[in-house]
């Protein structure tokens, strides 16, 4: 027996019954246009997790204070102020795997000018804070060393607050702003950065010496925190133990369990941040796999009728010569030839499904490959392993009892 | 010189059902030569039906030789079978088993996608030339539901035409039909028979239809009661003559 010939009589079989066929098939076009849509949504979800947090640097190694004990009493996080400029230094000196490093201080108030005022933050750096945290500067200059020393009242100044503050049509470069009562010179232009993934607006801040933020806004002696740069983003694991040496060394701690300080990388935030986006693509994919299986349920439910259906057409077939195996094939052609054409035409709406929510919804569609080759393996072996039972049955029968069939 | 075709020396068969063993045929010696047209006749339990279905491989038999144009049948797996039943046989049923939403045509090149050294070129000009050879040239791409019950049956004689068998087995093939229809069938392997030569075995209880084959073997309780030649044979064409003229379906 040829294939060409299997091929089609079960192509003309199923073509003999155009619209059970297309039923049959609509099992599985749902279940893999829901696969392959959940997954390029939940992959999407999950590259622009990577891509905001990347943008912020990938090799960022940044310390933040940690839980400290006073006399056996827990202080909490926020209100640490364990780091010091001269923890700071030390990295400077001793860190052999970083390459930048900048003391952060923020506070939040009002930003006025003129009659407008607009609710902000202010971020205090040195002047490798701009590189370390990818912050680009578009128009004006970021400030200088003398200006640092000086706690000179300058600030770089971010999208949303221009446009909520200035008169349209001002240029921010060299106009005067207050924040929390004390004016403040604009020198600098902030590159929009538009929402990261939480949606919080990253254009929404102002960045001015370190010094001046700590000295004339908030009248304190240590750092918020404190951000580097590893050499690469490889080397961001010895980087971290490289910190918390120093660090350890510098605040003079002997165990890791007592540590008042923590490291954290931006590769590793990016990494629990993709396993979270994972377990919800695998949810999502699982779901939609369970309605996969029922579609393939469909086949064999379709496929057991019509055995039963056409026992004499099989009865027939064997008295005209087709041999047992000839009749299993057709069937368990039929019934791949069901999922696999199922499985394209999902395919196909899965990808239409995945560009209208895109476009839609304003989210990221990846669709991957190995999700779209997946599936149809998953339609194909679906096709065999349903079709199997009806198709064995099929060609079990006793022709001449088929024959007879009524 | 004519040669054998069918040749079945003491052939027995039993069935069991439950503990009960049915012996349903005893013990049957036939030989059936190169173009002959053999009716084999019997009431409902004589062990016909069963005959038929090992003549046509779709059955083996208990004991006995059973020899197809000099083919040992009875030592065959069922695929060799299925391989012989698509060479050397051709099938007409009572109630035609045409394959429904399917042309004619490939109903009737059927039997021949079962048959790998047949090419899709040849298949077709070898149905096509079956159905010119039954009077369907015409109704080639009609489905079955648009033809009547005599040119459905034709339609059948043709597909068991077309693998060009040694034999022709029909089975109550005119017992679906009216008289006038049954007559028309018959003249078609009439004709077959003796202008194509083919050789056909024909299964009925209808002893008029009989009339028209050139050997009657009756069976009995498992038994070849009685073989006899058709002496007064009869041609279908004149018992169409003899018909009362009545509108015509076909």
């Amino acid at each position: 027996m040829n294939y060409t010939n299997l091929l089609k009589i079960a192509k003309n079989a199923l073509m003999r019954n155009k619209f059970r066929a297309f039923l049959t098939m609509l099992g599985i076009i749902i279940g893999v246009a829901s696969v392959i849509a959940m997954l390029a949504i939940g992959q999407g979800s999950k590259k622009s997790i990577q891509d905001q947090m990347s943008s912020m640097g990938s090799n960022l190694v940044f310390i933040m204070p940690g839980s400290q004990q006073r006399g056996g009493i827990q202080m909490g996080n926020s209100s640490s102020q364990v780091l010091k400029l001269t923890d700071v230094d030390a990295i400077r000196v001793n860190c052999r795997d970083i390459t930048a490093v900048s003391p952060e201080v923020r506070t939040s108030g009002q930003a006025v000018f003129g009659n407008s005022n607009w609710p902000t933050s202010l971020y205090g750096g040195n002047i490798q804070y701009f590189g370390i945290k990818k912050i680009e500067v578009e128009s004006g200059r970021i400030f200088t060393d003398l200006e640092i020393s000086s706690l000179a009242k300058v600030c770089l100044i971010g999208k949303t607050v221009i446009k909520n503050i200035l008169p349209k049509g001002t240029d921010p470069i060299g106009q005067t702003i207050r924040f929390k009562n004390i004016p403040m010179k604009v020198i600098g232009v902030l590159g929009e950065k538009g929402e990261n993934s939480f949606g919080q607006d990253q254009d929404d801040l102002l960045i001015a010496p370190y010094t001046t933020v700590q000295r004339r806004f908030l009248a304190i002696d240590y750092v918020q925190g404190i951000y580097t740069s590893a050499v690469s983003e490889e080397k961001t694991q010895d980087a971290i133990s490289e910190l918390q040496t120093v660090m350890r060394k510098q605040h003079k701690i002997l165990k890791p369990e007592d540590d008042d300080f923590r490291v954290m990388s931006q590769s590793e935030l990016i990494k629990t941040f993709s396993s979270i986006s994972d377990i919800l693509t695998t949810l999502l994919g699982a779901i939609a796999g369970i309605s996969l299986l029922v579609g393939g349920i469909g086949i064999m439910n379709i496929m057991y009728v019509s055995v039963t259906e056409r026992t004499r057409e099989i009865g027939l077939r064997m008295s005209i010569g087709g041999k047992g195996i000839d009749i299993l094939m057709q069937f368990l052609i039929e019934s791949t030839m069901l999922s696999v054409v199922g499985g394209l035409i999902g395919i196909g709406l899965g990808y239409l499904i995945s560009s209208v929510i895109g476009s839609l919804m304003g989210w990221p569609v990846v669709i991957m490959t190995q999700s779209v080759v997946l599936s149809f393996l998953v339609c194909a072996a679906i096709g065999i392993f349903f079709g199997w039972y009806p198709a064995k049955k099929a060609s079990n029968l006793n022709p001449i009892d088929a024959l007879r069939y009524e | 010189m004519k040669s054998t075709i069918i040749e079945v020396i003491n052939l027995k068969k039993d069935f069991y059902v439950g503990d009960v063993t049915v012996r349903a045929l005893k013990g049957i010696n036939l030989k059936i030569e190169q173009g002959e047209f053999v009716a084999i006749m019997g009431a409902s339990g004589s062990g016909k039906s069963t005959m038929l279905n090992i003549l046509g491989c779709l059955d083996k038999p208990t004991s006995g030789e059973y020899k197809l144009d000099g083919v040992s049948v009875s030592q065959l797996n069922k695929n060799e079978l299925a391989h012989l039943r698509n060479e050397k046989l051709g099938f007409v049923f009572q109630s035609y088993n045409l394959l429904s939403r399917t042309s004619a045509l490939e109903n009737v090149e059927l039997p021949l996608f079962y048959n790998s050294h047949v090419k899709s070129k040849e298949r077709k000009e070898r149905a096509i030339a079956a159905l010119e050879s039954v009077g369907l040239a015409d109704r080639m791409h009609h489905m079955p539901n648009q033809l009547s019950g005599g040119q459905q049956q034709r339609v059948a004689i043709a597909r068991s035409l077309v693998n060009d068998p040694v034999v022709i087995l029909a089975d109550e093939a005119t017992g679906n039909l009216d008289t006038r229809t049954s007559y028309e069938i018959m003249e078609l392997f009439q004709r077959l028979n003796t202008d194509e030569g083919k050789t056909i075995v024909f299964v009925t209880h209808e002893p008029d239809i009989a009339r028209l084959t050139s050997r009657n073997i009756i069976f009995r309780d498992g038994w070849v009661t009685k073989e006899q030649l058709v002496t007064d044979k009869v041609l279908a064409s004149e018992m169409l003559k003899a018909l009362p003229l009545v509108e015509h379906e076909g």
